[in-house]
């Protein structure tokens, strides 16, 4: 189908998109990359009377390196994170997590606060969000204020971003020496929703685990931190069997819907699976 | 531009010619291609960026034309098939496709002609895994794809040696 009628608004500023935010509240959408608003637009799932196009504020794009984190502005799109050789350095779980999100023509367009701001339980940057410790960063008519990633994700296509608030960066912080990632996601063709999938960030050093922080996704209302787990591994040597031995905390982590292809116990049974997997690729 | 309207003036550039258009905000790049300028080889398949038969070039970079509006382009340099096919940018593909029957009702075609040229811009000598990943969001519901990849791998084959 075709978007519902809606006007459209491309402001050259944060302030002047913010303006029309407060003037249109709840009747106005964001339009980043517009890679998952504009189907739901035209499968009329959403029908805002307002469009603000952030497309042309310079501002909000971008990746910076400073001493104590990356930020990523939330215009920065899936292509910039691929190619920026900062993502491959600091964040190379960003980095492994990005040729998994749909198809090259999607990812010149589709955007990093885009992903975010929508909070779709089944997508990669979230995820790899909340495994870093990210903080975003958010503008309002009163300035801006800092959402740990923690706090941010609140449930299915829920977030802590309030009514005219806009999401206009995150800033990731630098890894600690001896901390690994690794990233992995199980879907029926490359590029379609994960059915699972796993972003995981800690430390091997003197061949320990330490530190880690496991978030799985697609198999809940939003992506879950696996505490019981990394608790569970928490000292333990950095070894498969290790992994193997804690995989049954996953139990009381993770609480699987069955949704069209899956059952609950076949997404836990594969997140379980995966976990094995991805655990592996952070084994020194 | 500040106030929220329902039409919006657009200025591009479609496959090297300026053009001038008022559109309603809510028509996408593609129809806005194939309504208002007639260039009728951007394909609307699916209208939710699965199908990847409306893949058309803005600013050099291959995007879902259904999944932007018309409005958005503004400004922007857009190259369709049509203008790939004129400067024969693509001419050793079409030759190809040709050539290994890699397409049999041509509804997806233009999509991945488009698709196929943008990989072999950022990867000159592709694996067949890299191509049929690459081509992922591009369905085609005649071929089984095999012609498909052997059509693209050929031309980068025959790209690669050229240059050596």
């Amino acid at each position: 189908m075709k978007a519902p009628r809606f006007a459209y608004a491309r402001p050259a500023s944060v302030a002047e998109a913010l303006a029309l935010l407060d003037k249109h509240r709840d009747e106005a959408r964001v339009l980043a990359g517009g890679q998952s608003l504009v189907p739901m637009l035209n499968f009329r799932v959403a029908a805002p009377k307002v469009l603000v196009d952030i497309n042309r504020i310079a501002a909000l794009s971008g990746i910076k390196v400073t001493k104590s984190h990356v930020r990523i502005g939330a215009l920065t799109r899936h292509v910039d994170l691929e190619r920026s050789a900062d993502i491959a350095r600091h964040l190379p779980l960003v980095a492994a997590a990005v040729p998994h999100i749909a198809h090259p023509a999607v990812r010149n367009r589709g955007t990093f606060g885009g992903s975010c701001a929508l909070a779709d339980p089944a997508a990669e940057l979230p995820a790899c969000a909340l495994a870093l410790g990210a903080t975003f960063v958010v503008a309002g008519k009163r300035g801006e204020r800092r959402i740990a990633a923690d706090d941010f994700f609140r449930g299915l296509y829920a977030t802590a971003l309030k009514s005219g608030e806009l999401l206009v960066a995150a800033e990731f912080p630098l890894a600690r020496p001896g901390y690994v990632s690794a990233f992995g996601e199980l879907a029926r063709r490359h590029g379609d929703y994960a059915i699972t999938g796993i972003a995981a960030h800690g430390s091997t050093q003197g061949g320990k685990f330490s530190g880690l922080r496991v978030v799985f996704f697609g198999v809940g209302d939003r992506p879950q931190l696996a505490a019981h787990f990394a608790r569970a591994l928490e000292g333990q040597p950095a070894a498969a069997k290790s992994v193997a031995a804690a995989l049954s905390k996953l139990d009381a982590d993770l609480a699987p819907r069955a949704d069209l292809y899956s059952s609950a116990a076949t997404k836990l049974h594969l997140a379980k699976v995966l976990a094995g997997r991805v655990l592996g690729g952070l084994l020194p | 531009m500040n106030a929220p309207a329902e039409t919006v003036e657009i200025a591009l550039t479609v496959n090297g010619e300026r053009v001038k258009h008022t559109v309603p905000a809510r028509m996408n790049l593609a129809d806005f291609l194939r309504i208002e300028l007639e260039l009728t080889g951007t394909h609307v398949g699916c209208e939710h960026g699965v199908c990847g038969a409306c893949t058309v070039r803005v600013d050099g970079e291959i995007v879902r034309g259904c999944l932007l509006f018309a409005c958005q382009a503004d400004g922007c340099k857009v190259d369709t098939v049509e203008g790939l096919s004129d400067s024969r940018e693509i001419e050793e593909l079409q030759s190809a496709f040709v050539l290994t029957n890699a397409l049999q009702c041509g509804f997806c075609t233009p999509g991945i002609l488009m698709a196929a040229q943008a990989l072999l811009r950022d990867l000159p000598n592709p694996t067949r895994e890299q191509i049929r990943e690459y081509l992922s969001g591009n369905y085609c519901r005649c071929t089984g794809y095999q012609a498909i990849v052997d059509a693209i791998e050929a031309v980068a084959k025959a790209r690669v040696s050229r240059s050596k």
